[in-house]
Parts: C-alpha cells; structure tokens; sequence
C-alpha cells in the first residue's frame, strides 16, 4: 500500500495516472488562484453557486449526446453544457443581487437548490431512457478520475494551463477590483466587466473541474487553499501563488492517495488533503494561527500580571494572586513567603518609574500615545529616543511620599 | 381515488408539511441574510449519517437523525470556531467546513460501499418521496380506520412532529426572533439575548433540515429555506404577510411539484415519472423567478424605480 502510494508520488505508476496527477494539480492550482480573488472580492460562495448549476447543462447535454449519438460520455460537449447553464446560472444570481431587493446569500442559495433540483429532474428523464453510459454522469457529482481517458486528461490539463496565463496576465487588474472597486473606476477601468471577468474564469475553473472532484466538491478547491494561503501572508500577490501551490499539493496528495486502492474516489481525497494543509495552517501559522494568537495572549497575560504585581509591590500592598506571585518568585522579585526581595523594590520602583512615564507622555501627547502601542507595557526606552525620555522626566512631578 | 390514497396522499402531505416547516424558519434566515446555513446543514448531514452508520451498524431512523444532528452542530461549531479564531470571514469559513465534511463522507461511504450498503450519494440527495406508499390506504374510509391509520409509514408522523415544534418555536419566540433578526444590537441591549435566539434558530433549521432529508432529500430542503421566502420577501413589507406569501408559495410549489412530477410525462406521451423533490424544487425556483420579475416590492429600498 505504501509502495503503491509511493510510486504514485514519485510519477512511477504508469503515462496515465502521471498524466492525470499533472493535470489535477494544474486545475487545483488555477482553482487556489481564482478562488483567491473572489475570497477576496468577499463572494466566496459564488462558486457553490456556479457548481450546482452545472447540472442542468451537463444532463441536457447528455440527453442530447446519447439520442445523437447514442452515448452521451463525450467530455467537450458535457463541458460546454456545463459552462452554457452555469453562466445563466452566474447571470440570475447577479441580477438578483443587482435588481431586488434579497441579499446574495439568498441568490446563491435559491439559484443552486433550483439549478440542481432541475438537473436532478432530467436526470431521472434519463435514467426512463436506454442511453448509454448512464453511470458515467453520476460520476460528475462526486468525480471520477480512475477510469478517465488520455483525451480527457489532456483536455483538463491544457485548459488548467490556459487559466493559469490568463489570471498571470490580468493578475493585477484582478487585484486593484479586490481592494478598491472604487478607485479602480476612478482609474478608468470598467469594474463591471473586470468582475464578470472574473466570475467568467471562476466558472472555467468550475466546469474543468467537475471531472476530477465532481460538481459539489470543486467548490472546495476555490476556497479551502485561498483560507490557508491567507494565514501565511498579508501581501496579496504571494498569497495568490501560495493558493495555487497549496492547490496544487492538494491535487498532488489527493490523486496519489486515491490511486492507492481500487475505488477510492479522488475528489474527496484531494478535498480532505487541502483540508489538511488548511488545518495546519489554521493551527501554526506563526502571524494568525491559533497557537501563535495563544502564546501571544500568554505573553500579554504575563507582562500584565508582573506589571501590576511590580506596582503592587512598590505601594507595598499584599499581592493574592496566584498567577502573579508565580511570575514575581520565578524573577525573584518575592520571596517564598510572599515579602519582596531587594531585587524585587528596585525592579517595582523601576516599573512605577516607566508607569508614571508613560501616563505623562500619554496625557501630553494623546494622539502620538494612541499610534504607538496602548497596554504601556513595551518599556519607553524602545519606544521613545533618550532625548524625549530626558523631557518627559523633567516635567515629572516629584513622587508624592519618599519611601 | 384510491390509486391516490396509496400512493399520493402520504408524499404529498409530507412535501406539503415539510415545505411549509422549511419556509417558516427559512423568512428569519433570509432576513438575516444566513440563507445559507440550510445549504450547509443539509450537506453535512450525509457525513453525520454516514458516521452514524458506521458505529451502529443500522439504519434505524433515531440513529440516522442523531448522526446528522451531532454533524449539524459540529458543523456549526467548527464555522464559528475558524471564524472567530482564524478571523476568517463567515462565507468563505462555512465553505471551509461544509465541503470538507461532506468529502469526509463521500470517502468513509466509498471506503466501505464495498459491503453492499443501502445508502448511497443520490439517494441522499433526491430523497424517496415516492417510496411512502400507504399500503392499507385502499380508500376514503381508511382515514378513519385505526388498523390502516397505524400503517401509514413514520416519516409523516416525524414530518408533522417537527412542524409542529418549529410552529410552537417560531409563536413562543416570535418576539425576540423578531429583534434579533432585524436588529441584533437593540436586541441585545434589551436583554432578548440575540446569541440563544441565533442558536435556536441554527438548532430548528437542523432539526427541520434533517427530518426533511429523510424524508425528501436535501435539494428540496435548501430549495425551501430560501425560494418561498425569498419570494415572499419580494410581494410584501410586512413580516407578518411576508409569512403568510411564504406558506402559500410553499404549498404551491408541493402541490404543483408533486403533480408535475407524476403527469407531465403522461402529457408528453411516454410512460416515465420524475423525481418529485426536484420537481417541486425547480416550481419554487419558477415561483421566486416570478416574483423578480413582477413581485410589487421587488425593488430595493431608496434604489431608482424603473418603469
């Protein structure tokens, strides 16, 4: 089992299998691209949107195939179907948006249940019927690329790689309509045109893809890799290719594991892969993953408690929590016994030094105070240049009480 | 007539309820702008019961309803989660979720459809409306018979129970409902805890979404939550009346679905029936499409007026 796997990692297991395995990374990464501007653009769930309304295309042009010509597995003209219904699909759900009232979500959602609850009805006018290859057409739902022919691969290679230039070429086009649709008009592009362009590249990515993960998990490949990406960076162009990458790992992971055992369906496994990478990135992306925000809190939690238990100190006050008498003994601020250590005063007196600084600083300069870092816990000497620091303390006021 | 009792009057009470239920909780959802939690939560209920499946070995009805209940919530949990933690926004977060946990069930039913498992992606998907023959309903009389009563087949019981709680929920609720759905913020301020209500809500939509899978299949359901209320949305400016538009555009889309699914290919001269759930579905998407293009509020407050 592992062998296997690792021949399929390693190209080793045949022209087809190699040739499908390029071909399912090459739409995963145009997928993990597209789907970065529309993350961004906020209308990630336009693509469900687009998938599920395939279905009506790809049956119609099933039925039409199979009473032509008596089979109805021919790939460019199931495709085309697909593409045809999507994009009317696409269109309802922006004239919806555009001319009522009701909210995207609600276009989306009523565009996709009726897309594909019609294409569930002409299914079942097919199955009353004695076309050929019926069973291949459920093969759209949940994808199938085990019994996927040269042609076929091929054909999903060469369009991956043709929506790879075109988002290379109006890559920042795309960009500028993401963040600001407002200035890009300004700048004299047409927005309307640059969103259907974008939407147009979204349903090509959409369409070549319902072969490899099947219509209702392609969806997946447009957003999950542009989350993930978005957790490793905040420059916009390196999360776009960091998508396509991760995508494109997906697909790789994905096509190698399902040609381990007989019948192990791709797209769910390429799916579960980006999954995968999501829910590392999630978990240890060092800017916002959950464990870096959780020492991050840490750290914060700890500076505050030794700052207001140094202060407590210097008021000579009793200190009772727990968390805080633990950081204060660890630096040998207190004893074991809770008294303060000579260490531990001179430390105090340091720290209501720095707090009376920054209350000062704070009180002459509101707005320079509000830009540079609110707890006042960063000592002001990193903060402010010696100078500043030797004027602030000339206006300090005496302390009150000489201890 | 009694070709009808058998085979027609349990389907299409249950499609009549079922859609009524979904379009109830579905006015709040669209309000809210959440339509899309239906889709999701009827997506994950194909994992939820596939898990189910495998750790109790039956498809007994409880067992499949409590597998695509716990996935319900985990679902909604786990969107939450990598929205709040991640800072990732809801839609994209939700579709994170839905489709990994839907391509978790694909694999786990794959992987082990190797044992000849009645359970499968369509079945999931179109549901078997037309299956709920009542066997001993040979005829008006039957209504009133005990013995056949008994016969009629549990989903309409089930049906008519959820209905009945997501009545019950939507009356006792309808006021701080109300509030949370149209100003959360005031709501708060009020104390009518708008995150309970939210709750509450996502809980019936699964309740509701899942009854309805068994019983009809997951497209209806996401059709429901969204078409008629949607709909409605576009005939009037009253919550109350925008209700009442829902349940009649729900009852419509049942009865003229459930027809069309039976007769129109007899009209068309071959002998053939189509799915019904699909049926009625699409008849909700032609009832929406209507109201788009004529509804008389269609219109979005303060946009130009066209002629």
């Amino acid at each position: 089992m592992m062998e296997t796997w690792w021949r399929a990692l390693t190209f080793t297991l045949g022209y087809n299998t190699s040739l499908v395995t390029v071909g399912a990374m090459l739409l995963a990464a145009a997928a993990g691209m597209v789907g970065s501007f529309v993350l961004l653009r906020k209308r990630a769930l336009v693509s469900d949107a687009i998938s599920h309304s395939t279905l009506p295309g790809l049956a119609l042009a099933f039925l039409v195939m199979g009473v032509w010509q008596g089979d109805g597995r021919v790939l460019p003209a199931l495709l085309a179907g697909a593409a045809a219904s999507a994009a009317l699909g696409l269109w309802l759900v922006q004239r919806i948006g555009e001319r009522t009232r009701l909210g995207e979500d609600a276009a989306i959602g009523a565009v996709l249940s009726t897309f594909f609850a019609f294409g569930v009805v002409l299914i079942t006018v097919i199955q009353t019927l004695s076309v050929r290859g019926q069973s291949g057409l459920t093969g759209y739902l949940v994808g199938a690329t085990a019994g996927m022919l040269y042609s076929e691969a091929l054909l999903i290679a060469a369009c991956a790689v043709g929506l790879l230039l075109a988002l290379l070429v109006w890559r920042r086009d795309l960009l500028l309509l993401c963040f600001d649709a407002d200035f890009a008009r300004t700048q004299g592009f047409d927005t309307g045109r640059l969103d259907l362009l974008l939407l147009l590249l979204l349903m090509a990515v959409v369409v070549i893809g319902l072969k490899v993960t099947g219509l209702i998990l392609v969806v997946a490949l447009t957003i999950i890799p542009p989350v993930a990406a978005r957790f490793w960076t905040d420059q916009p162009m390196r999360m776009v290719a960091l998508a396509a990458l991760l995508g494109a790992l997906s697909g790789y992971l994905g096509v190698s594991l399902s040609s381990v055992r007989e019948g192990l369906p791709t797209g769910p496994l390429i799916v579960l892969a980006a999954f995968t990478l999501f829910l590392v990135s999630f978990l240890f992306s060092p800017r916002r993953g959950v464990l870096a925000s959780l020492l991050a809190y840490r750290r914060l939690r700890q500076r505050v408690h030794l700052r207001q238990g140094l202060l407590a100190l210097g008021r000579d006050e009793p200190i009772f929590d727990g968390l805080t008498l633990k950081l204060l003994q660890r630096r040998g601020h207190v004893r074991r016994d809770g008294v303060a250590t000579p260490a531990g005063l001179a430390a105090a007196r340091d720290a209501e030094h720095e707090e009376r600084l920054w209350a000062l600083y704070r009180r002459r300069y509101p707005d320079d105070a509000l830009h540079r870092e609110h707890a006042g816990l960063t000592p002001i000497g990193q903060v402010l240049s010696a100078d500043a620091i030797m004027a602030l303390e000339a206006e300090l006021p005496p302390a009150e009480t000489a201890r | 007539m009694n070709e009808f009792m058998m085979f027609s009057l349990v389907p299409l009470t249950v499609a009549i309820i079922i859609s009524m239920t979904c379009a109830l909780l579905g006015n709040f959802l669209v309000l809210r702008r959440q339509s899309l939690i239906g889709d999701a939560i009827s997506h994950v209920a194909l994992p939820g019961i596939v898990v189910s499946f495998l750790i109790t070995g039956t498809l007994a009805s409880l067992a499949m309803m409590l597998g695509a209940g716990v996935a319900a919530l985990v679902t909604v949990v786990l969107i939450e989660l990598i929205r709040r933690l991640g800072r990732v926004e809801g839609s994209a977060a939700m579709g994170v979720v839905f489709t990994s946990l839907f391509a978790l069930g694909v694999l786990l039913l794959e992987w082990h459809g190797a044992g000849g498992v009645h359970l499968d992606v369509e079945h999931a998907l179109y549901g078997n409306l037309e299956s709920l023959i009542w066997f001993e309903g040979s005829g008006l009389g039957a209504l009133f018979d005990p013995v056949a009563l008994a016969d009629l087949p549990p989903q309409l019981g089930r049906a008519a129970w959820v209905g009945l709680v997501v009545v019950t929920f939507v009356v006792v609720m309808r006021r701080p409902l109300v509030l949370a759905s149209f100003d959360p913020d005031f709501a708060a301020s009020m104390r009518a805890r708008p995150a309970l209500v939210d709750l509450l809500l996502v809980t019936l939509v699964a309740v509701a979404a899942i009854a309805a899978f068994e019983a009809v299949g997951s497209i209806i359901v996401i059709a429901m939550f969204v078409c008629p209320a949607a709909a409605a949305r576009l005939m009037t400016n009253r919550l109350g009346a925008q209700i009442a538009w829902s349940q009649g555009f729900a009852v419509a889309a049942a009865v003229v679905g459930y027809l069309l699914a039976g007769e129109a290919p007899r009209w068309l001269g071959f002998e053939a029936s189509l799915s019904a759930a699909g049926m009625i579905a699409t008849v909700a998407g032609l009832i929406l499409l209507a109201a788009c293009l004529f509804g008389p509020c269609r219109a979005r407050t303060g946009s130009a007026q066209r002629a």
